[in-house]
Formats: structure tokens, C-alpha cells, sequence
């Protein structure tokens, strides 16, 4: 049996009297596509948050290719491979597409106590990035700033930057929210030539989407893992059809 | 340590923490609900006192004088917010601290402009001029008495309407979690104007109790305006308790170690040395206690939850 | 951009030939107050990297204004004159304390960041007043001007004059390498979008607070260069309302654009000089109208003067 890439045992985060995550236990293993999926307030996003490293668990261990990643922070875990996309659309809006990468790419190239020489005429830096940007289809929108860019084009260059920190395994806080029927077909398309290639971890809303993905799903409920499996144990399990009110997982 | 001499210090020092705190109170609830840096706060400590002055004159009567002064910053307070303050809220802090520095400088010229730049000294009714014996060898002037007393009746007001009021439940709310109060369906700017007029009539009592001790002019209110921000960072923004708690240890701090860091060092290192490096010290000591704090505690002694 | 571009090179080359005008007209107050701007100017560049590319609105940078000061004062006062040493000790006091205040200040964000640099500034004035030996309230006449050799003679109106133009430039560029470099780039992404820069990997919390340190060591250099101009030191360089006025200069010229500063200290100070040179009423109360001007611009033009210009581009 292969090693879990990313391993969770007994995770608590507790917010007053409210146990957004209650004890959680997850492994996600080298090469898969985990999804985690839920209802609304089931405490997906203070579980990424945990993973992630922008919050502190109350108790449980996070541990990572083997290693106890517990106590470490959001800049430390890229570090050791672990890169996330946002919610909310989050790039430098201000810096053009190609430097939005270039940083990703920057702040795994050593220390960047670098005062002389313009970044932005390091082939080091942009040639790297602009590889990616036309790895997810961006390449001829290298220039134009990133607020500029169309809603769809902000997450697909989130994903770039997210690519840019030669991850071992991505977390991806729903991808495709917010995105036009169209938009969200090429995400789903794209993130499926990642696959087998790429660990990732995939919360989500989008069940097509999460079906047409995921090689494991684990449903979240009131901070809980109700259930962990193939997409078909999951489609067919009675506790999670319950959870869901039968509604989103009928078709 | 002369006994009497320590006692009289701490009551100046409580006398000194009772006025930051009705300076820090308002200035803290202004931080912490509408999230805004409000430098001009300062200078409605120092039109509460101009007012004082002016109007005790006018009236012939201290504590009209004082009625109106209260009312007049309270008025003074309202107009700023309505016209000035409203459109910051939504700005970044940079904007808040700039246009409020404005402020402060249209105000200082403006009193100028009124009652002069020389420094005023106002006249104390016969009644609070003297001394109070209140044990043997210690006589505290009754004003100075005063002061702490209507200091400790505000704190006592203010934790009354705080806790146990429907306002002061707004204010909490709205202190500790903002878009919870809009989405109550509030009147937020209502809330907001309230909180601020009250905010400045309680730093222009300060201002109203302060004149009589210290000069009256222009730029007075600046220098007290950075030692209630040291009282906000110590107590934590947003808290009112933490401005309470921030304020007698400010005060208590300072006082003493004015008045006995220079024998202590000297008792310690040469009294020469001590001549020279007392005074130094002692106008650093609350900067350096706030850095104590920060150090340990970085969101102050009593954060406001739920940022 | 090209418009711009030609602003600058009409701007620079006004202040490179302006002493020579003033020198032809016999008006040589002009050398004066234009050699005053610019430190200023050199002090609102410094502050400029910290809160215009940076964010952090530091309340106090005066603080950096008065070291430089003292630094050259006091070893004046104990009859060292040595320009280069003095300039040596302005720039690492300056750099040390600045890395006392970031460490701590750095640590904290938003209004108590704000609070926090403007403390420490006001304790450092306290500081100045109590030194007793260097004239306290008072201040401190200097005891001679730094000697800097046969390099620049700072007795030489004039030549005091470039040198301070120089240093300007200099620093302009300095900061616009700065900027652009890896190290500027972490400095801007940690402003624009912190969560972001700490999940692709950075943490911001040094870089930022070597900026707060680079940006103090400039600011230090203005005020070595602060004190040889006015030839007397108070506390009140590093009074609170000096720190208030090198921000409004940043913000007045255009927060984090090159030039800005530069262009907000000339027309605050400017105005500043023209109001207060005025007769009767304005020129009593000419702070009256600068506090105005000051609210106006922040709640009117929001991206200062630089905005204003043709080619402004940058987007908020």
C-alpha cells in the first residue's frame, strides 16, 4: 500500500461554542484527485484554511510526504509543496498576468533579498512563467494587468500561479465558482489534464464538476467525515443522500 | 519612601489615568466600531477647555461654564462627523490619518484665530480652589479630588450603558463584529454619529477638567492625543475595559516615574548619572511599556473578540 | 509616458540651473528654500517606499529626520567634524532604530501600526528634550558645519545646493532600482495581497521590515543633511507634525509613483512659503488653509498630482 501523500488524524477547530471542524481524519494519496465535498456551513473552508496554514488547529496533527506539518505557517507549507488557489479570486490585480507568475516562480527561487537588478528582466523568473501561462491557456495575455483580465481568466491565472510554486499537491477551493457554463467546462477540462500528474485536493460545489474529476470524495458534514470513497460508493451512499436531501446528487 | 509623598503621587497619577480614559473611551469605541484612525479627537479636548474658559466668562458661573462647553464639543463633535468624518469611513486608514491631521491643524488655527495664541488660565469657583487635609500631613488640592471622582462617576456611567443598555449592546456588537450591526438593520450612521458626539463630549470634559491645571492653547490637545493612542494600544482597540485598564496604568506609570525614577536611579547608579538620565526615562517609560506590551501581547490587554 | 518623461527632464533640469538664476538675479534666498524642499523631498522618497510601495503608513518618520540630526550634532558638539564619519553614524542610528521600531511595529497592521510609529517617534522627542546636554527644549547650534573634505563645501550655499540635488537623484533612482527588483516586487505583492504572497510562499514579515530599515537609513541621510542646512537642532525635527507633513507630501504628489514625492514636498512647501509670506489675515493664519488644503486633497484627489499629469497609468 502506497504512503499517503497527505495525511489528517484527528483534526479540531472550534470557533466559541461552534466545532466547525470535529475531528477529522483524511488521507489523500500520491497521484489522486481528492475531492471534499458538503453542504453549506459543513466547514469546508475553515478545513482548507487548516491545510492551507492560515489557521491553527485546536487539536489533531496535519502531516505531509511523511513529515508533521502541524505548527507551520501559510509561507512555510509552500514551501514544502503544499500550494492553494482562493475562493475569491486572489492575484496581484495591479501587476500584469506574466508578473503575477513570475512571482510564484520567484518566491521559489531562494531568497529575495535582491535589491539591483529589475525583476522583471530575469529570464529565470518569466521564462518559467511564461510557460505556464500558456500551459493553462493564457500565453497570449501575458501583458494585460490582472484586474483587467475576465473573471474566468483571474482563476485560470490563479491556477498558474498556484502551477508556478511546483506543487506536489494542489488545493483547490472551488475552481470553477462563479465561472459562465463555458468558462467552467474549460477549467474542469483543464484540471483533468492535471490529473495523474498532479495530487490534488478539490473542494467544490460544482458536483459535475467533482464527478467528472474526482478519484475519491470525502463528504463533510457538521464538521465531520460522513463518508470517504469512489465517486459511485459515494453516489449510492444512503447517509450522504440523506445529508444532501436527495436533491444534488440525483442526476 | 516618604509615605505621604507616594500617596499623593498615586492620586495624581489616578487623577492623570481618569483623564485619558475619558479621552481613550470615546477614541476607542471610534476605532474599534467604525474602524477609522480619528486624530482630530485631540482637538476636541482642547475645545472643550477653550469653550470652558469662554463661556465660564460669559455666564459668570463655573459650572454653567461647564454645562455649555460639554454641550457646545458635544455639538462641535456632531457638525465635524456629519461634515468631515461620514465620507472617511469607507477610505483607507492613510486617508483617515491625513485628513484628520487637517483637521487638527484647522482647529488649532481656528481657536487662535478666536481667543489668541497666548496660553489662557482659568479661574477656579472659591469652593474647589483649596486643599483637603485627608490625613495627617497630606493635603490634596479638592479640584485635583474632583477630577478623579467625576473621572470614576464617567467610568461607572459608561460601563453602565454599555453593558446593561440596548445602545451599549449596539456598541458592542458593533465594536467586535461590524457588518453583524448592518445586517441587524440598524441605523448605522445614526449609531455611528451618537458614538462619535458622545466620544467628543467625554474628551472635551477631559479638555473642561484639564484647563484649570494645565495652559489653555492652541496644540494643547496633541500632545495628551499620542499618550491616549499609547492607552489604546496597551488596552486592546475597541474595548472599553482595555481603555480603562490602559488609562490608570498610563497614568500611574507616568506619574511615578517622573516622580520617583531620578532618587531610585540615584540611589542606584551615581546621582550625577541619575540627574541626567531620570528625566530621559522617565518621558520614555510609557513608550517603552507599550512596547513591553506589544511584545507579549500583540492585540493589547483586552482585545475586543471577533475581528 | 513619454510626457512624462519630458516633466522630468524640464523638472531636473529647472532645479539643476535654478542657482545659477538665482545667482544672476542676486536672489540667492531661492538657493535656500529650493535646497530645503529637496530635503524634504529626500525624506517624503524615503517614507515613499515604505507606505506607497509598501503600505505601511508610518506615522513617524520624522524619527529618522532627527537621528540623522543629532548624529551630526553631537559629534560636532564633541569637535568631530568629519563629514564622512558623521555621515556614517547619521545612516546606521538611523538604520538601528528603525529596526527597533519595525520589529516591534511590524508585527501589528492597520491603525495599530499607525499608533504604534507615531509612539515611538513622540518618545524619541522626549528623548531629545531631556538630553539636557545637547541643549534640551532648546536645541543645539551647530557647532560647525560637516566636513566633507575637499569634496563639498557645505559653507558654499551653492554647492550645498547640488549636493543635495545629487543625493535627490540619486535616491530617486536608488528607489526606482529598488522597486522594480526581486526584493521590491515581494515588498509590492505583500501590499496588494498579503493571504496571496504568503500562499505562493513568502513571508513578508522581513522584507518589509528591510524597507522599513532602508527607507529609516534614507531618511536618515535627510536629516544629516537637514541639520547642516538649518545649522541648528531641536526636538522639533522629529516632532509629530513633521512626520504628518513628509506623509502628506507622499500623498500630495502621488503615493507610490516615482516622482511623486518629490513633486508633493515642492508644492506643499511652496505653498506652505507662499502663504506664509503673505500679509494680514492669510499669512497670520496660514495653517488655517493648509489644514483645509490638506482635507480637500484627500477627500478630492485621491491620487495626487501625479494622477493629474498626462500619461498617469497606474490603476488602484
Amino acid at each position: 500500500m502506497t504512503e499517503p501523500l497527505l495525511d489528517i488524524q484527528g483534526l479540531v477547530k472550534a470557533f466559541g461554542a461552534l466545532r466547525a471542524t470535529d475531528g477529522v481524519a483524511l488521507d489523500v494519496l500520491p497521484g489522486e484527485t481528492h475531492a471534499i465535498i458538503g453542504p453549506n456551513g459543513a466547514g469546508k473552508t475553515t478545513l482548507i484554511a487548516q491545510l492551507a496554514g492560515d489557521l491553527r488547529p485546536d487539536a489533531g496533527r496535519i502531516r505531509f510526504a511523511g513529515e508533521d506539518i502541524t505548527p507551520l505557517g501559510a509561507a512555510a507549507r509552500s514551501h514544502k509543496g503544499l500550494a492553494r488557489s482562493f475562493q475569491i479570486t486572489s492575484v496581484y490585480r495591479e501587476f500584469s498576468a506574466l508578473d503575477n507568475v513570475a512571482l510564484a516562480v520567484q518566491a521559489h527561487a531562494g531568497h529575495s533579498f535582491r535589491f539591483w537588478r529589475a525583476a522583471q528582466s530575469e529570464e529565470v523568473l518569466h521564462g518559467p512563467a511564461r510557460a505556464i501561462l500558456d500551459e493553462v491557456g493564457l500565453g497570449s495575455r501575458a501583458q494585460v494587468l490582472a484586474a483587467n483580465l475576465a473573471h474566468g481568466e483571474q482563476r485560470q491565472l490563479e491556477i498558474a500561479m498556484v502551477l508556478a510554486t511546483r506543487p506536489r499537491l494542489l488545493l483547490l477551493d472551488e475552481p470553477v465558482a462563479g465561472m459562465g457554463a463555458d468558462e467552467s467546462q474549460r477549467m474542469v477540462q483543464f484540471l483533468g489534464t492535471l490529473k495523474g500528474r498532479q495530487t490534488i485536493v478539490l473542494v467544490e460545489h460544482d458536483m459535475d464538476a467533482v464527478f467528472t474529476l474526482a478519484d475519491r470524495i470525502s463528504v463533510l458534514v457538521y464538521g465531520r467525515v460522513i463518508a470517504t470513497g469512489t465517486p459511485e460508493e459515494i453516489r449510492t451512499n444512503r447517509e450522504v443522500r440523506a445529508a444532501y436531501l436527495g436533491e444534488e446528487l440525483e442526476d | 519612601m516618604n509615605a505621604i509623598l507616594f500617596v499623593e503621587q498615586t492620586l495624581n497619577g489616578l487623577q492623570f489615568g481618569v483623564t485619558l480614559f475619558l479621552m481613550a473611551a470615546g477614541l476607542t469605541l471610534v476605532f474599534g466600531i467604525m474602524n477609522m484612525v480619528n486624530l482630530a479627537h485631540g482637538a476636541m479636548y482642547m475645545v472643550g477647555a477653550y469653550l470652558a474658559v469662554a463661556a465660564t466668562q460669559w455666564t459668570g458661573s463655573y459650572l454653567a461654564g461647564v454645562l455649555l462647553a460639554l454641550v457646545g464639543t458635544l455639538l462641535v463633535g456632531v457638525v465635524t462627523e456629519v461634515v468631515a468624518l461620514r465620507t472617511l469611513y469607507e477610505r483607507d486608514h492613510l486617508d483617515q490619518v491625513l485628513a484628520t491631521f487637517g483637521l487638527i491643524l484647522f482647529f488649532n488655527e481656528l481657536v487662535a484665530i478666536i481667543w489668541g495664541r497666548a496660553a489662557l488660565f482659568s479661574d477656579l469657583p472659591q469652593a474647589l480652589s483649596g486643599h483637603i487635609e485627608l490625613v495627617t500631613n497630606l493635603r490634596y488640592p479638592v479640584y485635583r479630588l474632583m477630577i478623579i471622582i467625576v473621572g470614576l462617576l464617567v467610568a461607572l456611567l459608561l460601563w453602565y450603558v454599555v453593558t446593561r443598555t440596548r445602545l451599549g449592546m449596539l456598541i458592542r456588537a458593533g465594536a467586535s463584529n461590524r457588518t453583524m450591526v448592518s445586517a441587524l438593520g440598524i441605523n448605522i450612521r445614526l449609531l455611528y454619529t451618537i458614538v462619535f458626539g458622545f466620544g467628543a463630549a467625554l474628551a472635551g470634559l477631559a479638555g473642561v477638567m484639564a484647563g484649570p491645571i494645565y495652559a489653555v492653547q492652541p496644540g494643547m490637545g496633541e500632545l495628551i492625543l499620542i499618550q491616549v493612542f499609547v492607552v489604546i494600544v496597551i488596552g486592546g482597540i475597541g474595548s472599553i475595559r482595555g481603555a480603562l485598564a490602559g488609562a490608570i496604568i498610563v497614568g500611574m506609570v507616568d506619574t511615578m516615574g517622573r516622580a520617583f525614577l531620578k532618587p531610585a536611579l540615584g540611589a542606584l547608579i551615581s546621582p550625577t548619572a541619575a540627574e541626567a538620565a531620570g528625566p530621559a526615562l522617565a518621558s520614555m517609560l510609557i513608550y517603552l511599556l507599550m512596547a513591553v506590551v506589544l511584545a507579549l501581547r500583540p492585540e493589547g490587554l483586552f482585545p475586543a473578540r471577533g475581528h | 509616458m513619454r510626457a512624462r518623461l519630458v516633466l522630468l527632464i524640464v523638472g531636473i533640469a529647472f532645479l539643476a540651473l535654478a542657482p545659477l538664476v538665482a545667482t544672476a538675479f542676486d536672489q540667492l534666498f531661492y538657493i535656500d528654500l529650493l535646497r530645503r524642499v529637496m530635503i524634504f523631498a529626500i525624506a517624503a522618497l524615503s517614507l515613499n517606499l515604505i507606505l506607497g510601495y509598501g503600505g505601511m503608513v508610518s506615522f513617524g518618520h520624522a524619527a529618522y529626520l532627527g537621528i540623522g540630526g543629532y548624529a551630526v550634532a553631537i559629534l560636532a558638539h564633541h569637535g568631530i567634524h568629519n563629514g564622512f564619519l558623521q555621515l556614517g553614524v547619521a545612516v546606521g542610528a538611523s538604520a538601528l532604530v528603525a529596526l527597533v521600531i519595525g520589529a516591534i511595529s511590524i508585527r501589528t497592521s492597520g491603525i495599530y501600526f499607525i499608533m504604534i510609529t507615531l509612539a515611538f517617534t513622540q518618545m524619541l522627542y522626549f528623548l531629545g528634550i531631556s538630553l539636557d546636554a545637547y541643549g534640551g527644549d532648546d536645541g543645539l547650534r551647530l557647532a560647525a558645519r560637516s566636513d566633507l573634505g575637499g569634496l563639498v563645501d557645505l559653507g558654499n550655499s551653492t554647492a550645498f545646493y547640488y549636493l543635495v540635488f545629487a543625493v535627490m537623484i540619486a535616491f530617486l533612482y536608488l528607489i526606482h532600482r529598488i522597486v522594480n527588483s526581486r526584493f521590491g516586487m515581494v515588498i509590492r505583492a505583500s501590499n496588494s495581497n498579503e493571504a496571496r504572497t504568503r500562499a505562493i510562499g513568502f513571508s513578508p514579515y522581513p522584507y518589509r521590515l528591510a524597507a522599513f530599515v532602508i527607507a529609516g537609513a534614507m531618511c536618515g541621510v535627510a536629516g544629516y543633511l537637514f541639520v547642516n542646512h538649518t545649522a541648528y537642532l531641536t526636538p522639533d525635527f522629529m516632532h509629530w507634525t513633521r512626520s504628518g507633513e513628509i506623509m502628506f507630501m507622499v500623498i500630495l504628489g502621488g503615493i507610490g509613483t516615482s516622482v511623486g514625492p518629490i513633486l508633493g514636498a515642492f508644492v506643499l512647501l511652496l505653498l506652505e512659503d507662499l502663504l506664509s509670506g503673505m500679509t494680514g489675515f492669510v499669512g497670520q493664519h496660514w495653517q488655517l488653509f493648509i489644514g483645509l488644503f490638506l482635507v480637500l486633497v484627500v477627500l478630492f484627489a485621491k491620487r495626487g498630482l501625479a494622477g493629474l499629469l498626462p500619461g498617469a497609468q497606474r490603476n488602484d
